[in-house]
């Protein structure tokens, strides 16, 4: 038995699962579980031993008698998991057999989420195991309905989504990712605007290093908020674009808008750092979203980063020439 | 997807319509509704909007879809 309703607990599960804290303990033992009481012709449902996975399906089922097939997938989602292959054909089989479902159900139906496609093969499985494979619906909150309409399709069901909502609740693990890897920029960069023709070290310090600072937080903010919440309305295809120009337009509003006392050499350079963060950051952003495609995230990286590259390098150079040219 | 749509003419995405034996597998695991199904045969309708998940060709029991990103 496996509660349906969600407590505190849970909820505080999923925040910390989602920022990538404790990972280990969010794992779901593989095997079969019973939800409700599930009879002899109940439907079996596949999920992946990723605590969110499993979480967000047995909310959604309250009230209903179905089996839950939970595979190993190492405490990965579903969708990455069929990416990986860890959910795939292989395990199910397995699972399959070990768990001894055909001694607990008459029928040799298995429900697996459409998202896992990528990894299962529905036409082996058959030939592997004598259970047939049913794609259900992408959202676990449209599985009740589509059980109870005889698994029959409807409209919608079949198709992801990547709303406002669905895309603001990608930003924080982004974030969380972003500062753990590229936090030595910071204290970097900063110490770097310090340096000049003479000893006023703290006092460029205090004007200039401020400012880079702000535009590294700026180009940073701009790639990771203003792109995936303007996805839509940011012009191109390529997300490095989509970034760049999220990244012109919040570094102009920094210079326009603060009282920097930068030079025009000076404030050229930390716009296009704001422009390049912004640019590499949308483009990092395409590892998130659920319709860019290998091929296409190739073609734009291979595009996009020597000329990020080349203007982050000759960027930092005039910032930090500018103090001993200008002197 | 329709609202959002990503680099043009990229996806790695091929259908031998020869092989096609018309059973939609194709279509009831693919996320961004790529392909339609016209006499008995299924077609690429939104090559574009492919993300080459690979979910077709896996599950098309004829081998007649596949799908390679990073060759070619
Ligand atoms: S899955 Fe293969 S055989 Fe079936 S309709 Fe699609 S292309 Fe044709
Ligand atoms: S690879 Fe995925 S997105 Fe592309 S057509 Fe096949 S199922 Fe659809």
């Amino acid at each position: 038995m496996v509660a349906t309703s969600r407590s505190v607990y849970d909820w505080a599960g999923a925040a910390a699962a989602r920022l990538g804290l404790n990972r280990d303990s969010y794992l779901v033992a593989p095997g079969l579980y019973a939800i409700g009481a599930p009879d002899r012709a109940a439907p079996v449902l596949v999920t992946a031993n990723y605590k969110l996975s499993f979480d967000t399906l047995r909310f959604a089922l309250p009230g209903l008698n179905v089996w839950l097939l939970v595979l190993d997938t190492c405490g990965i989602n579903v969708w990455c998991a069929a990416g990986k292959g860890t959910f795939g054909t292989e395990e199910l089989v397995h699972r399959v057999k070990a768990s001894g479902l055909e001694k607990l159900v008459d029928h040799r139906r298995l429900v697996v989420p459409q998202l896992g496609a990528t990894g299962v093969s529905a036409h082996q499985v058959k030939k592997q195991s004598g259970f047939s494979v049913q794609y259900g619906p992408i959202r676990a909150s449209d599985i009740s309905t589509w059980l109870d309409n005889g698994a029959r399709e409807f409209e919608g069901m079949r198709d992801v989504t990547f709303t406002l909502k669905e895309r603001s609740e990608l930003i924080p693990v982004e974030f969380h990712l972003v500062l753990k890897s590229m936090w030595w920029l910071f204290p970097l960069l900063f110490l770097l605007s310090g340096i000049g023709p003479d000893l006023a070290f703290t006092s460029r310090l205090m004007s200039r290093g401020v400012w880079m600072v702000s535009a590294l937080l700026i180009g940073i903010g701009s790639g990771l908020i203003l792109v995936p919440l303007l996805l839509p309305w940011l012009p191109g295809r390529s997300f490095a674009l989509k970034g760049a120009i999220a990244g012109l337009l919040s570094g102009l509003l920094l210079l326009f808008w603060a009282e920097t006392g930068l030079n025009l050499l000076e404030s050229g350079a930390l716009l296009a750092l704001v422009v390049v963060m912004s640019s590499y950051l949308g483009m990092n952003f395409t590892g998130s979203t659920p319709y860019t495609s290998p091929s296409g995230v190739e073609w734009e990286m291979r595009r996009a980063i020597p000329v990020q590259f080349c203007l982050s390098i000759g960027a930092l150079l005039i910032w930090v020439g500018a103090p001993l040219v200008l002197s | 997807m329709k609202e959002f749509r990503y680099i043009h003419g990229v996806s790695s995405l091929c259908l031998d319509q020869s092989l096609c034996i018309g059973c939609k597998m194709c279509s009831r695991v693919c996320p961004q509704a790529v392909f339609s199904h016209q006499g008995g045969k299924a077609a690429i309708q939104d090559h574009d909007g492919c993300m080459e998940c690979g979910a077709c060709g896996v599950n098309c029991p004829v081998g007649a879809v596949s799908v390679n990103p990073g060759v070619g």
